[in-house]
């Protein structure tokens, strides 16, 4: 345990009186001053280490072995990766997931950044319009699917509202038909996400400071040469943020899927997630399913950081 | 400029049409809900009830069984508390002596965190599982709040170490002039000024173990100690079709959420918008 310090306030580290003609050794001395103790930071980093780092590399290792969870196991070398690549629904899982991903990125974006422009300023009601349209994003992504599945039923609003306006042949069985569920899947995420995307945009756009605007639209520029030349320049903070977090928030779908159409139909719904989920902890294939999570952190870890170099500040 | 003008009303309509659209999910939840059974085949889906109801409620609250919703809400509310106590106890040390530190190691093990933010829980989840099912962890509310603690604690440091950061550390000084310890000058100094940090770490990770489906389904599927959407899962699987129930238990999972939600709206959106800057 270490002794108390900061018995002495007139000498601080740092300072000539504290260095004299040592400043290697008095490098080495503890400041007067402390603000905490190193092993503070043990429970937390030891919990990261085990939780994040060790477990993630064991699951990597696991993803080059034959393991089903007991007994002993073989080394395949690549052939968990080659069973995914040759494998129509495991690619087609692959296909849906960077589908959905780009998708909720593009979508949860513009939708997210309309609202927030909309809402910014002079909207007398734009506190009321802010916690109703950020409502959804706290609750469970499970329990708004299923409000969802209800409404994509073929009993359901939808083709009532459809049927009610003369379309009844676009009446459809949006979750069973393998070309419109993984669209319906879609629609739930961005329903759901849009209105913590808009928040993001609004945080960054109340660092634009009126003048700014005011003598933009002095000087002649309209609307669209203002957002472009002045609001956007400003929030591209909150575009790297929002575009990360909604890139990797695609790429792990997972609650949405198995509450829609749990994979279905036929398979057509699948994502990463869920196939890893059933491969590993339904079917017990405890080394295809790590290769698979595998090719997630892989695909999920690239994205990243190309995302990170495209929203950099270029300064 | 940005005065009130006619442009801006129907800015302001077409907002509000558009909030009332997105919201109208919301109304199929609680219109079917109230639903009596035979009402769910002679009336259409988008009609309100004739004759409304709670017995879905009631029924549903009545189940018993691993499944049991209000046995599930109790788990959900306890791992969550845990979790939180957990992550905010260990969380505002690390981020503390991290934020503060102006060695390098401190720089190195900030890193560390950082990235863990962004590794997927998916890999690293197999050998846990394994781990957990070895030390007869799998299935306890103990191993899941370790485990929530340890998979959300990168984002704790993270959104800690930043307000740590805007702090003066005038206050540390003075109390430590005074004669205080450091771990006096972190209980009494430094945690109570940043309450607001504390704040937003808890409902951004309450949220997120909350609502959390994947790891629970793993991890607690199956036994005694089902969460929330773990025991909706398997509740709704079990029910083919039948909105009204389905739409109670939806209505009683989402109850404690909405309700803290409208409580401390403020907080939250910050939390959102600030914590993750």
């Amino acid at each position: 345990m270490t002794t108390q310090i900061g018995t002495d306030p007139v000498v601080r580290e740092g300072s000539p009186a504290a260095g004299g003609g040592h400043p290697a050794r008095s490098r080495r001395r503890r400041p007067l001053i402390s603000y905490g103790y190193w092993w503070w930071a043990l429970p937390a980093v030891l919990m990261v280490l085990l939780v994040h780092y060790a477990a993630t590399s064991g699951g990597a290792f696991y993803a080059f072995t034959d393991w089903t969870g007991l007994g002993s196991f073989h080394f395949v070398g690549l052939d968990n990766f080659r069973r995914i690549f040759d494998d129509p629904t495991l690619l087609g899982s692959l296909k849906n997931t960077l589908l959905i991903a780009f998708g909720f990125l593009i979508l949860t974006n513009v939708l997210g950044l309309l609202l927030a422009l909309a809402l910014n300023r002079t909207l007398k009601t734009r506190y009321l319009l802010r916690v109703l349209l950020f409502m959804p994003v706290v609750l469970s992504p499970l329990a708004v699917s299923y409000i969802w599945k209800f409404i994509f039923d073929y009993n359901g609003p939808i083709n009532q509202l459809l049927g009610w306006v003369g379309l009844e042949a676009w009446q459809r069985p949006w979750l069973a038909e393998p070309g419109l569920a993984l669209w319906a899947i879609l629609t739930v995420m961005v329903w759901q996400t849009t209105g913590l995307v808009m928040v993001i945009y609004l945080a960054g756009l109340a660092t634009v400071p009126p003048e700014i605007e005011e003598a933009g639209a002095l000087d002649g520029a309209g609307t669209w040469g203002r957002f472009w030349h002045i609001t956007a320049p400003s929030i591209r903070p909150s575009i790297a943020i929002a575009g990360a977090l909604m890139l990797i928030q695609g790429l792990r779908v997972f609650d949405q899927v198995m509450a829609l159409t749990n994979g279905g139909p036929g398979g057509a719904t699948e994502t990463l997630a869920t196939q890893v989920y059933k491969e590993t902890f339904a079917l017990s294939n405890f080394g295809f399913g790590a290769a698979l999570a595998l090719t997630l952190t892989a695909i999920i870890l690239i994205f990243s950081v190309l995302q990170q170099m495209a929203t950099r500040d270029r300064s | 400029m940005f005065r009130y003008t006619k442009a801006t009303l129907l800015r302001e309509a077409v907002v509000w049409l558009a909030a009332l659209v997105s919201l109208l999910p919301f109304y199929f939840l609680v219109s079917t809900a109230l639903k009596p059974d035979d009402e769910l085949l002679s009336t259409t889906s988008s009609a309100p009830p004739h004759a409304p109801t709670l017995a879905n409620f009631t029924d549903v609250l009545a189940t018993t069984g691993q499944n049991s919703i209000l046995l599930a809400l109790i788990n959900s509310a306890l791992i969550t508390l845990g979790s939180i106590v957990g992550l905010v106890l260990f969380g505002s040390l690390a981020a503390y002596v991290l934020a503060r530190s102006t060695r390098r190691w401190g720089t190195v093990t900030f890193y560390l965190f950082l990235v863990a933010i962004i590794l997927p829980t998916q890999l690293g989840l197999i050998p846990l599982y394994i781990g957990a099912r070895k030390l007869g962890l799998v299935g306890t509310p103990y191993g899941m709040i370790v485990l929530y603690i340890g998979t959300l604690m990168p984002l704790a440091v993270f959104l800690y170490a930043g307000f740590f950061r805007g702090l003066p550390r005038d206050y540390e000084e003075a109390a430590a002039i005074d004669g205080a310890s450091p771990g006096r000058v972190f209980a009494r100094v430094v945690l109570p000024l940043m309450a607001p940090a504390t704040g937003t770490v808890a409902i951004l990770t309450g949220l997120i173990v909350w609502n959390d489906f994947f790891t629970a389904l793993i991890f607690l599927g199956g036994s005694d100690y089902q969460t929330l959407p773990v025991s909706m899962y398997y509740y709704v699987g079990s029910l083919v079709s039948a909105w009204n129930k389905i739409f109670a238990i939806v209505i009683l999972s989402m109850i404690p959420i909405l309700a803290f939600y409208l409580f401390a709206q403020k907080k939250f959106i910050q939390g959102f918008a600030g914590g993750i800057k």
